[in-house]
């Protein structure tokens, strides 16, 4: 490990480490923190109980089925506008302001179309992770070298032998960064939309912790939370590694 | 001619944003979807009542002080990480970590902390803006071509000269765009934190019209923020374009 | 004498584009490339020598005039048989060196023993045998640039084009390239057209050397320089060599001049 790699850990541990020891000596109050460590045992304790199994299975397959449709979805519209550039300057003030639209507004209507249920936040957090992959889409297409296409032609390339040899390897850095991106907004908006609309999943049940007072369930599925977006993080993390040798870098 | 141009654009996007709105509320009904004409017509009635102006002022004071600390701290703490090489190596892991997780499930922890109401909601709001910030404040500053600050040493610059003549202008496009992406993810931030346990602002207008189910408020409200987003983001990236013009990227 | 390609009264104008005038990038200019020869293009700077490669190559099609190659015309489609190589960097940065290498011939179906053939002998040829399984990435430019031209060299084109292919590359490096090129060229026989704006290369690689004008670039001369057909970068230590060059910056300076205004008046 690197020396800024050590001080990393060293940091992140005396971080928890005085949070702990603030906790137990009771110079931070449990009704603002529990100690990580009581987190961690509240944690155990709510997964081993099996109460939240509904919950996270309803939360988690909403976040895998939203990060499939924004992938797919939000990769297919950036193709469409990058071979139609009147559209895409038409859409581009829209894309730039996108992330700061009140998507949640429009809740009400979602639910009017697609009924009460998992659906409608499905289709809350398509639309709020979907525009990041759009423009990373966008972004890898502009940015390939335009000497690689001088080349395909020069090796004359079908138009799908290009796209599929030449275009999509190009711009798979950048198409990796907008899934990354999709994985999380996908979970920030499954979660946020559990949290502030529905009456079901971790959001929900965070926020039905907080009004009950209830801290060592709140910060216990807090922690799963977090625990679980670091987990996909990190495996998004190592994919790319992993790509980023296969290119020898 | 250019202006005509460059607005017929955005100016078809909104005409035919209006025409499915209206065609979807022929669809929908107006219990799920009011007509774009009355929305406003609501919307200029909301503006004209005496009671919605403090929920108003609310909301501005409240995104008006987060954006003033993510962009002001934000780029305090970026210049320092991007001169100090390894703390800025030794931030960044965690500083990109904390960016893709779903802060949402931390504003339970921040009401507990920071009480119910107006500085609540400023943190929350400051949390989301001011990692972007930081993060291209830093990159800008540890990129900081060497070539310039050589040249500058050569002309004998003083420290204040070889700030203001050099370091401002060679870093100031690449911060301008994390300012514009704090800015949007600050409004978002402030937003979210009025959507839940909120007693004033438009966030807890919307969440009130949600319960009652009040379809012209909640549009109307849409629409305002959705208007001063775009409008204050198209602001923002025709400011970033110009100075991105002067620069060698 | 064979010509292996001919150009015709050939121009290339740039359409107007919103708020910018038509642009007249070259031309009008003929030239005939004659079977097996190393012809250099020498020009000072936006006179069109890139052009004048796309237009041969099919990358572009000429506004004027026609193209052809092997006696069939050549409009803006890249006819068979023939090979770039870009001053850009043009390797494929997800393929290893083998990968790359192979990459047009597995494009056209060829069976893999033969692919193993032509991909070893290529990379042998052009010094890359220990690097096979290694990226772009990890690569020098010059390596790097051995990759493309062994990409373009499986495909045993009969007409190589070459756009400023050393520009990137340090003096010393650029030498050596200059004489495996020589190499390449005498063993395939194949015929090579070299864009370059350094007039010791052109000298030193070319039987003969096209020198064009400010833009829109015409052919103002064609000198010969009657080198042997075996020959490599010691040729610049004979007597008559500096001779040559001379004569080509006797021929180019006004021209250079008075591209250097152009720019500066482009750059306002």
């Amino acid at each position: 490990m690197s020396k800024a790699g050590w001080i990393r850990l060293v940091v992140l541990v005396a971080f928890f480490g005085a949070v702990e020891a603030l906790c137990r000596t009771g110079a931070i109050s449990p009704k603002l923190i529990i100690a990580p460590s009581a987190m961690l045992g509240a944690m155990v304790k709510l997964l081993a109980s099996g109460e939240m199994g509904d919950d996270i299975r309803q939360t988690l397959l909403s976040v895998a089925i939203a990060m499939g449709l924004s992938i797919v979805g939000g990769f297919g519209l950036g193709c469409v506008l990058y071979w139609l550039p009147p559209l895409r300057r038409a859409v581009d003030p829209f894309l730039a302001a996108y992330y700061s639209l009140p998507h949640f507004a429009f809740y009400p209507l979602l639910i009017v179309i697609f009924g009460l249920g998992a659906l409608p936040l499905i289709v809350l957090a398509t639309l709020f992770a979907m525009v990041a992959m759009t423009m990373a889409t966008l972004t890898g297409l502009d940015r390939i070298p335009r000497v690689l296409i001088k080349t395909a032609r020069m090796q004359r390339l079908s138009l799908p032998a290009e796209i599929w040899h030449i275009r999509l390897p190009a711009a798979a850095p950048h198409l990796f960064s907008g899934l990354k991106l999709a994985v999380t907004y996908s979970f920030i908006g499954v979660i946020a939309g559990e949290f502030i609309l529905s009456t079901s999943g971790l959001g929900h049940q965070i926020a039905f912790a907080y009004d009950n007072f209830d801290n060592p369930t709140m910060y216990g599925l807090i922690l799963f939370v977090l625990c679980i977006a670091i987990v996909f993080n990190l495996l998004v993390f190592a994919y790319e590694r992993r790509l980023a040798r296969q290119r020898g870098l | 001619m250019t202006a005509v141009r460059t607005l017929r654009g955005p100016l078809l996007l909104t005409a035919s944003l209006l025409v499915a709105w209206q065609l979807l509320h022929q669809w929908a009904g107006d219990t799920a979807l009011t007509a774009p004409l009355p929305t406003l017509e609501h919307l200029w009635t909301m503006i004209g009542q005496k009671r919605f102006v403090p929920h108003v002022t609310e909301t501005g004071l409240a995104f008006l002080q987060a954006l003033a600390i993510a962009w002001i701290a934000g780029v305090g703490v970026g210049v320092l990480l991007g001169g100090h090489r390894l703390s800025g190596e030794v931030a960044e892991p965690i500083l990109v970590g904390l960016y893709s997780l779903p802060k949402i499930t931390l504003y339970p922890v921040i009401l507990l902390l920071f009480g119910l109401g107006m500085p609540a909601k400023v943190a929350f709001g400051a949390l989301h803006g001011i990692i972007p910030v930081v993060l291209f404040t830093m990159s800008a500053v540890r990129n900081v071509n060497r070539t310039y600050l050589r040249a500058g040493r050569s002309m004998r610059l003083t420290p204040m000269q070889m700030a203001w003549r050099i370091l401002i202008p060679a870093t100031l496009p690449e911060i301008f765009s994390g300012l514009r992406i704090g800015f949007s993810l600050t409004l978002l931030g402030t937003m979210l934190g009025e959507l839940f346990a909120s007693q004033r602002g438009l966030g807890f207008l919307l969440m009130t019209a949600i319960d009652l189910n009040d379809v012209a408020t909640i549009l109307a409200i849409a629409v305002l923020i959705s208007l001063f987003a775009v409008v204050a983001n198209t602001i923002l990236l025709a400011i970033d374009r110009r100075l991105r013009r002067g620069s060698a990227a | 004498m064979t010509i292996v390609a001919r150009l015709t009264d050939v121009s290339r104008i740039y359409p107007p584009r919103a708020g910018h005038a038509a642009v007249h990038a070259l031309g009008p200019l003929s030239m005939e490339l004659r079977a097996g020869e190393f012809f250099s293009v020498v020009g000072p700077s936006g006179c069109g020598k890139s052009t004048l490669l796309d237009v041969l190559a099919g990358l572009a099609a000429p506004s004027q005039g026609t193209a052809e190659f092997e006696g069939k015309p050549v409009n803006g489609v890249v006819p068979d048989g023939v090979g770039v190589v870009f001053q850009e960097d043009a390797s494929f940065p997800w393929l290893t060196v083998e990968d790359n290498v192979a990459f047009g011939l597995r494009r056209l179906g060829t069976d893999a023993a033969e692919i193993r053939r032509r991909v070893d002998f290529a990379t042998g040829f052009m010094g890359l045998r220990d690097f096979r399984r290694a990226y772009p990435s990890q690569l020098s430019g010059g390596m790097r640039q051995r990759v493309c031209i062994a990409r373009t060299l499986v495909l045993q084109p009969r007409l190589i084009l070459l756009d400023e292919p050393f520009g990137a590359l340090d003096q010393q490096t650029r030498l050596l390239m200059g004489d495996e090129l020589l190499r390449l060229w005498r063993e395939t026989s194949a015929t090579v057209m070299l864009i370059t704006h350094a007039l010791d290369e052109a000298n030193l690689l070319s039987d003969r050397i096209g020198v064009m004008s400010a833009r829109p670039g015409r052919f103002i001369d064609v000198v010969e320089t009657g080198w042997p057909r075996d020959r490599d970068s010691r040729l610049a230590e004979r007597p008559d060599f500096g001779a040559v060059t001379s004569r080509l910056w006797s021929l180019l300076r006004t021209e250079s001049m008075l591209a250097l205004g152009q720019g500066a008046v482009a750059a306002q």
